[in-house]
C-alpha cells in the first residue's frame, strides 16, 4: 500500500534517516522500534507527506506522492497523524475533534453527528464542551486519536501515542488501536520505543538505529535473533563478545569465550569471531552442587553473582563465569535459591537457544558503532 | 507647583465634567476615540495578514525585515508626525487632498505609527503558537489558508494584546496628532493635545480630568475589545473568570 524505496532525509549537515526500504501492507500493524532520536518520527512524517525526501520515493497504492501540494494534499486526506505531543488546540473537546472533517467541507450537523460519535467510542463523550488544554495527558491523547480516526482515514500513522502516560491509559489507548484496525480495517504504522507495546500491538517490526531500518520482520524473530549487538541490547540481551568458532559439527559449534568454551548452534565456520545472544530467561539458575541434568547440547557454566537488579516481578541476575551471563528469575525462586551477590551458582543455557552472531565490529567501537553493523 | 489640592480639585472637576457633559469635552473625547479606533482598525486589518505572511513564509531577509519592524517601535511620535506632514503638507507629494490638519490626516499618521508595532507584536504571538499545532492542522488535512487561520485563532488573545496595545500608543500619542491635526478647536482638537494646551496655560486641574476622562475611556474600550474576541470565539468564561469546565 505504501511502498518507500531509499528514502532519506537531511537536516541541515546530518541524514536524519538513510536508504530506508519499506513496504507496507493494507490492513497491518507495522511498528517501528528503535531508540530515542533514530529516525523514526522523521520517517513518519515522511509517510505522511509532511516533508519531502531529500532522495527516493514514496509511492502511496502505486501512485508518485511527490506531486505539487494539491496533489499531497489529497493524499494526505486519506491518512491522519497522532503525534508525540497530542497539540490540542485552544477549545473544546468537540471543536478539536471536529477540524479534519470541518477542512473536507462537510456540513456542520453532519460533522457533529461524526464527532460525537467518534468521542464515544474513546470514551470522551461526557468531555466534548471541555476546553481540551485543560484535560489530563491521557484524555488529551485520546482526542488526539479522535481528531485523526474521525476522518475514517485508511492509514493511521502513530509516533509513540503512550510515551509519558500512565499503565491504565497506555492499556486505553492501545485497545483503541487494536479496535480501528480490526473494526475499520485501518492500516496502522505505530512508532515506538517499547519493544513490549511492539509485540502487543504489531504483525510485522522494522527497527530502526541511526536513522538506518537495521532489521525488519515478525517480533519473535527479532527477539530470539537480532542481527547485531545494538538490536541485540535494544531488546533486552546482553550480547557475550569476543567468541571464536573452535568447531562445527552439522551447526553444532563450539565456541572459546574469553576462556570458557560454549555450544551453540550456529552455521558460521571455524575461525569466525562471534558474539552470543542469550535471552536472559531462557538462563536457568542452579546452585553448585545441582547442575540441572546434563542432556545433549546443554552449557553448565559455573560462576559468581556479580549484580541483582530487580526487573518487575522478576530479578536479573548477573554471573560471573568467566564470561558475563545474565538471567532472570522470578523473585520466588531468586528467594528460594537465596542469591546473594558473590554467591556461587550454575547457570544452564541450551545450545538451541543460543543465538550467534558475527562480530565484526572493531576492538573498541565509537558511540556510533552500529553504523558497520549492517 | 501643583499641589495635593490642585490634584483633588482635578480629580472633581473631571467628574463634573463628565456628570454635565460638556458639550466641547464631549466633542474632543468623541474625535480621540473615533480617530484612534480608526487607526487602530485600519492597522490591524494590515497587521494581521502582513504578520500572517512574514511568520508563515521562509525568505531571505526574513530576520532583517523583522529586526527592522521591532526598531520602529522606537520611532518618536514627532517623527512620523514630521514626515507625513511633509507628505501631506500642500506642497507635498500627497499635498493635492488636502489632508493636512484634518482627522483623516491624522488617522493616516497614527495608523503608520502604530504599525509596526502591530506587526512586530502579531509575528510574535504567532510564534507562540507551537509548531505542533501548525502540523497536526497539515496532517488534519488543513489548506495553507485553512491552517493560518486557524494559527490565528489560536494566537487570538496574544493579537488582542498587539491591538490593544496600538489603540493604546494611538490614543495616547501627541506628536502626530498636535504636527498633523494642529490642534484647532472642534476641528482636530483631541484629549492629549487639550491637556498639552490647557497645561502650558497653566489649567492644571483641568489637564488632570483630561487625564483621567482619556484613562476611563481606555478602561471601556479594552474591556469591550476583550468581551468582543472572546465571545466572538465563545469562550467567554476566559475573561469572565468562570469555570472551565
Amino acid at each position: 500500500m505504501i511502498r518507500l524505496s531509499g528514502v532519506s532525509r537531511r537536516i541541515g549537515e546530518r541524514e536524519v534517516v538513510s536508504g530506508i526500504d519499506l513496504e507496507i501492507h493494507r490492513g497491518e500493524i507495522f511498528a517501528l522500534i528503535g531508540p530515542s532520536g533514530s529516525g523514526k518520527t522523521t520517517l513518519l512524517r515522511l509517510i505522511d507527506l509532511l516533508d519531502h525526501p531529500t532522495s527516493g520515493s514514496i509511492t502511496f497504492d502505486g501512485s508518485p506522492t511527490d506531486g505539487p501540494e494539491h496533489e499531497r494534499r489529497a493524499f494526505r486526506r486519506r491518512m491522519a497523524m497522532v503525534f508525540q505531543k497530542p497539540g490540542v488546540l485552544n477549545a473544546t473537546v468537540e471543536q478539536n475533534t471536529a477540524f479534519g472533517l470541518q477542512f473536507r467541507g462537510m456540513p456542520k450537523e453532519q460533522v457533529h453527528e461524526h464527532v460525537m460519535s467518534v468521542l464515544e467510542m474513546v470514551g470522551l463523550s461526557g468531555l466534548s464542551q471541555r476546553r481540551a488544554p485543560t484535560l489530563s495527558g491521557g484524555e488529551m491523547q485520546r482526542v488526539a486519536i479522535a481528531r485523526a480516526i474521525v476522518t475514517g482515514p485508511e492509514v493511521l500513522l502513530l509516533d509513540e501515542p503512550t510515551a509519558n502516560l500512565d499503565p491504565v491509559s497506555t492499556g486505553i489507548i492501545e485497545n483503541l488501536i487494536g479496535w480501528i484496525n480490526r473494526e475499520r480495517k485501518t492500516t496502522v504504522i505505530l512508532a515506538t520505543h517499547d519493544m513490549g507495546q511492539g509485540q502487543r500491538l504489531a504483525g510485522q517490526v522494522g527497527v530502526m538505529m541511526e536513522g538506518r531500518l537495521v532489521q525488519a520482520g515478525e517480533i519473535y524473530d527479532i527477539f530470539h535473533h537480532p542481527v547485531n549487538r545494538a538490536i541485540a541490547m535494544f531488546v533486552g540481551i546482553d550480547p557475550i563478545r569476543h567468541g571464536i568458532v573452535q568447531s562445527n559439527d552439522r551447526n553444532l559449534a563450539t565456541i572459546a569465550v574469553q576462556g570458557t568454551s560454549i555450544q551453540a548452534v550456529t552455521s558460521l565456520e571455524i575461525g569466525q569471531r562471534v558474539a552470543l545472544c542469550i535471552r536472559p530467561e531462557e538462563v536457568t539458575i542452579s546452585l553448585p552442587d545441582t547442575c540441572a541434568p546434563a542432556s545433549s547440547a546443554r552449557n553448565c557454566l559455573a560462576g559468581t553473582i556479580t549484580r541483582l537488579m530487580p526487573y518487575g516481578p522478576f530479578t536479573r541476575v548477573y554471573v560471573d563465569c568467566g564470561v558475563p551471563v545474565t538471567a532472570l528469575v522470578t523473585r520466588q525462586s531468586g528467594e528460594e535459591l537465596n542469591l546473594t551477590l558473590g554467591a556461587r551458582v550454575n547457570a544452564t543455557i541450551k545450545a538451541t537457544t543460543i543465538y550467534v552472531i558475527p562480530d565484526q565490529e572493531p576492538e573498541h567501537p565509537s558511540p556510533h558503532g552500529t553504523k558497520d553493523a549492517r | 507647583m501643583i499641589t495635593v489640592q490642585e490634584i483633588i480639585d482635578g480629580i472633581t472637576q473631571a467628574f463634573q465634567l463628565i456628570i454635565s457633559l460638556n458639550p466641547d469635552l464631549l466633542e474632543v473625547t468623541l474625535l480621540s476615540l473615533y480617530i484612534s479606533l480608526c487607526s487602530t482598525l485600519i492597522a490591524t486589518s494590515i497587521a494581521i495578514p502582513a504578520g500572517g505572511l512574514i511568520h508563515f513564509h521562509e525568505f531571505a531577509g526574513k530576520r532583517v525585515i523583522i529586526a527592522i519592524i521591532q526598531t520602529l517601535y522606537s520611532v518618536p511620535t514627532v517623527i512620523i508626525g514630521l514626515v507625513v506632514f511633509l507628505l501631506i503638507s500642500r506642497s507635498g507629494p500627497f499635498g493635492a487632498f488636502g489632508l493636512l490638519f484634518t482627522p483623516t490626516g491624522m488617522i493616516i499618521g497614527q495608523t503608520i505609527l502604530i504599525l509596526p508595532i502591530m506587526i512586530g507584536l502579531v509575528i510574535t504571538a504567532l510564534s507562540g503558537v507551537d509548531r505542533n499545532i501548525r502540523d497536526t492542522l497539515v496532517s488534519l488535512g488543513a489548506t495553507e489558508f485553512q491552517s493560518i487561520t486557524q494559527i490565528v485563532r489560536e494566537a487570538r488573545f496574544a493579537i488582542l494584546g498587539a491591538v490593544i496595545l496600538g489603540f493604546g500608543r494611538a490614543i495616547s500619542e501627541v506628536g502626530v496628532a498636535m504636527i498633523i491635526g494642529g490642534n484647532i478647536r472642534g476641528e482636530t482638537r483631541v484629549l492629549t493635545t487639550s491637556i498639552a494646551l490647557e497645561t502650558g496655560m497653566g489649567n492644571f486641574g483641568l489637564s488632570i480630568a483630561l487625564g483621567i476622562i482619556l484613562l476611563v475611556i481606555a478602561l471601556i474600550v479594552v474591556l469591550i475589545m476583550n468581551l468582543i474576541t472572546a465571545s466572538a470565539l465563545s469562550d467567554s468564561d476566559r475573561i469572565l473568570g468562570g469555570p472551565q469546565a
